[in-house]
This record gives C-alpha cells, sequence and structure tokens, in this order.
C-alpha cells in the first residue's frame, strides 16, 4: 500500500518514534542527555545524518546490491556508507562552518555506531518505501529522536538537584522518564498511523 | 587474574546491562517474548565469541588509526552469519526479529568487550570474557522477557501458564513496560545489592 510521505513524516516523529517505540540509538541517548546544550547539538547532528544516509543507502541498495544480487551484504555496505558519509560531512563541516564543526563536531563520530542510524535504513529496507517516502522516514525519525532528547535532558536538568535512591542515579532514573515519555507518546497513537 | 574470575566478573559483577548500560536497544526492543530473547541472546553470543576470538588473534596488526573500522567489519562479518542462519533454520523467529538482528553490529557490547578486553589479552581468555558477557547479556533478556511475556500474553516460551481467567495487561507488550523494568533491575542491583555486598 502506498503511503503519503507526509503522514509517514508526522508518524516517524510521533506515533512511531525511533527511540520511544523501536528503542533505537538508546546508548547516546542515555550517556549524552546531561546537558540540553550538547543534547541539542548531537539531536541536530543525527538528524542531519540519518537524512542523508537514508536517502544514500536507499540508493546504494536499490541501484547496486540489488543489480548485483548481493542483497545479503547490505549490513556491511550500509555501515561503510555511514562510516564514510559521517566522516565526509565532518571534513566538510570544517572547512566551510567552524562554528558548527564546533557544536557538532565531537558529536560526528560517536554517531556512527548509533543504531538509530542503521536500524532506520533497515527499517525503510523491510518495509519497502520509495524514495520520496524514505527520506521522509529519514528526517521524521531524525526529528523524533532530536525531539525525544531535548525533552530528556530538559527533565533531566530540573531534577539534578534532587535526591534520587541510591542505585537508581543516571540511567536507572532516566530509564524510568523515557519510559514515562514513551506513556506520553502512546497519546499520539491513532492520529496517524503506519506500519 | 584465573579465568574463572574473568568470567564472574563480565557476566554479573561487570555485566554489561546493568553496571556498563551498554547494547540496551535491543535488550528492551526484543524481549516481548522468551524465544525472541533467548535467540537474540545466543545471536549476541556467538558474535561476542567470535568478534573477540578473532580480534585477539589479529590484535598485534591491526593499525590503532582504523581499529574502530576493522572492528566494525569483523562484527559486521559474523552477523551476517547470523543472519543467513536464523533466515534459514528460524525463518519466523528472523521475522518477528526485524531490524534487530542486523543491528548486533551496532551493538556497544561487542565494540566494547573488544576494545576495552579483547585488543590487550590473549584468545583464551578473550573468549571466556566474550563468554561471560554474552551470558549475563542473555541473561538479562530472559529476565525482562519472563515477566513481560507471563504478564503480557501469560505464556511462558509460547506455552499458556496463566489460562483464560488471566486478564492480559497489554501496556507489557508495549515499549513504555521495558523501560521500566529494565531500570528496576539496575535499580535493584546497583542499590540494595550493591550496597550489602559493601558492608
Amino acid at each position: 500500500m502506498e503511503i503519503n510521505a507526509i503522514v509517514i513524516f508526522f508518524a516517524a516523529i510521533f506515533t512511531s518514534n525511533i527511540l520511544l517505540t523501536n528503542f533505537l540509538g538508546m546508548c547516546s541517548f542515555l550517556s549524552v542527555s546531561k546537558e540540553i546544550e550538547s543534547s541539542l547539538g548531537l539531536g541536530l547532528a543525527v538528524f542531519f545524518v540519518l537524512t542523508l544516509t537514508t536517502a544514500l543507502n536507499y540508493i546504494v541498495y536499490h541501484f547496486i546490491l540489488v543489480s548485483l544480487d548481493i542483497v545479503y551484504l547490505q549490513y556491511i555496505v550500509f555501515i561503510i556508507v555511514i562510516a564514510a558519509l559521517v566522516q565526509l560531512i565532518e571534513m566538510v563541516i570544517e572547512r566551510f562552518s567552524p562554528v558548527l564543526y564546533y557544536t557538532l563536531g565531537i558529536f560526528l563520530p560517536l554517531i556512527t555506531v548509533n543504531c538509530a542510524i542503521l536500524g532506520v535504513s533497515l527499517f525503510m529496507i523491510i518495509r519497502k518505501y520509495s524514495f520520496i517516502q524514505s527520506l521522509a522516514f529519514g528526517a521524521g525519525s531524525g526529528l523524533g529522536w532530536l525531539l525525544a532528547i531535548l525533552t530528556l535532558a530538559g527533565i533531566r536538568t530540573k531534577i539534578r538537584e534532587k535526591f534520587v535512591p541510591t542505585g537508581l542515579q543516571g540511567a536507572g532514573l532516566s530509564l524510568i522518564i523515557t519510559g514515562i515519555m514513551a506513556l506520553a507518546f502512546i497519546g499520539f497513537s491513532g492520529i496517524v498511523v503506519i506500519q | 587474574m584465573n579465568r574463572k574470575e574473568i568470567f564472574i566478573t563480565s557476566a554479573f559483577t561487570n555485566n554489561s546491562i546493568w553496571r556498563q548500560i551498554l547494547g540496551i536497544c535491543s535488550a528492551l526492543a526484543v524481549t516481548n517474548l522468551m524465544q525472541n530473547s533467548l535467540v537474540m541472546g545466543l545471536g549476541v553470543t556467538f558474535t561476542l565469541i567470535l568478534t573477540s576470538l578473532t580480534i585477539s588473534l589479529i590484535r598485534n596488526y591491526i593499525p590503532k588509526s582504523i581499529r574502530m573500522m576493522v572492528q566494525t567489519l569483523i562484527i559486521a562479518a559474523y552477523v551476517i552469519i547470523v543472519d543467513i542462519f536464523l533466515k534459514a533454520f528460524l525463518p519466523e523467529v528472523s521475522k518477528s526479529l526485524g531490524p534487530y538482528v542486523g543491528l548486533i553490529i551496532t551493538n556497544c557490547i561487542i565494540m566494547g568487550r573488544a576494545e576495552a578486553f579483547a585488543g590487550k589479552n590473549s584468545a583464551i581468555d578473550s573468549m571466556i570474557d566474550a563468554i561471560g558477557s554474552g551470558l549475563g547479556y542473555t541473561l538479562v533478556l530472559l529476565l525482562i522477557a519472563f515477566v513481560r511475556e507471563l504478564f503480557g500474553f501469560g505464556s511462558i516460551f509460547g506455552f499458556t501458564v496463566l489460562g483464560d481467567w488471566w486478564q492480559k495487561w497489554s501496556i507489557m507488550v508495549m515499549a513504555p513496560s521495558a523501560f521500566f523494568l529494565l531500570a528496576l533491575i539496575i535499580w535493584i542491583v546497583n542499590g540494595p545489592i550493591a550496597t550489602r555486598k559493601r558492608k
């Protein structure tokens, strides 16, 4: 069934948020979300890279892997594409925009091992999206991830001074907050539905 | 450190999930059914053992500057084996795991063990460490899956345990419960258990 790309875009942000329903990109989500500023930096970098890699992986998958009949190599190829693209973006940003490089720079290497990036490419293949749909899905997922990490960072800065039981500091409490956020996001379901 | 200690350290005292908070993407995503969790755990353990062995054997020949890329490619190669194996012998599980088999590549546990242990130790020690980490990971997955499947579907490994009288908790099948249960495990292990040991 052909789903409208705009529907996919909004669904990827709200109803099937890549982080809150598919748990992708948890590692950096938990470790970077201490400060709003760095969360914004990482979130923007993820959004940027996710949109580009999804488009690039779509082209690579459909025009190289399928036509050469080596689809089973998709994992290796996707990882190489992601790593190469991240490296390239890093160099381009460093050359043309030093200011942006200082905000995004340190986060770019982290992104190669962010499972959200690879996950979105794999979901795109499994769900058989077209190019425009993939682009919308990639951009939407990136924005959704940005939204989730900014929200968590905001909540975490508010509770920084509060008492937290032993053993629950850091990751434990962040997971509970994320759980409550996921519960809240269930409220969005029913607005738009995609598989 | 002898081999028994290496195993216990990597499986329990320094467990990847509850101590180092690594590799939790898949720990949260596949734990709605025990069968999926077991397959996922074994898949990760398999990849972990072979990656650690390979990295440990060639550790003196990898140039420092590109070691991340080498590690990623080695992991990806083993994950492809796991993926093809699952597609051939357990097609249904493979389908319900979906992209999460491929995401073993970006599972931080494997990269973490390669970086922290296999790159510095002998092949046998690295394998023992990998088996320990893999089993520790599988254990946590099965713990979460046990609760989620029991309350969410009323079954264990697909066998109905709680009968028709059981009102299924649909929240247990959905995403939030995974976050809460993992947080609970981390809390119990790092809070009460850790403080009691210190006394």
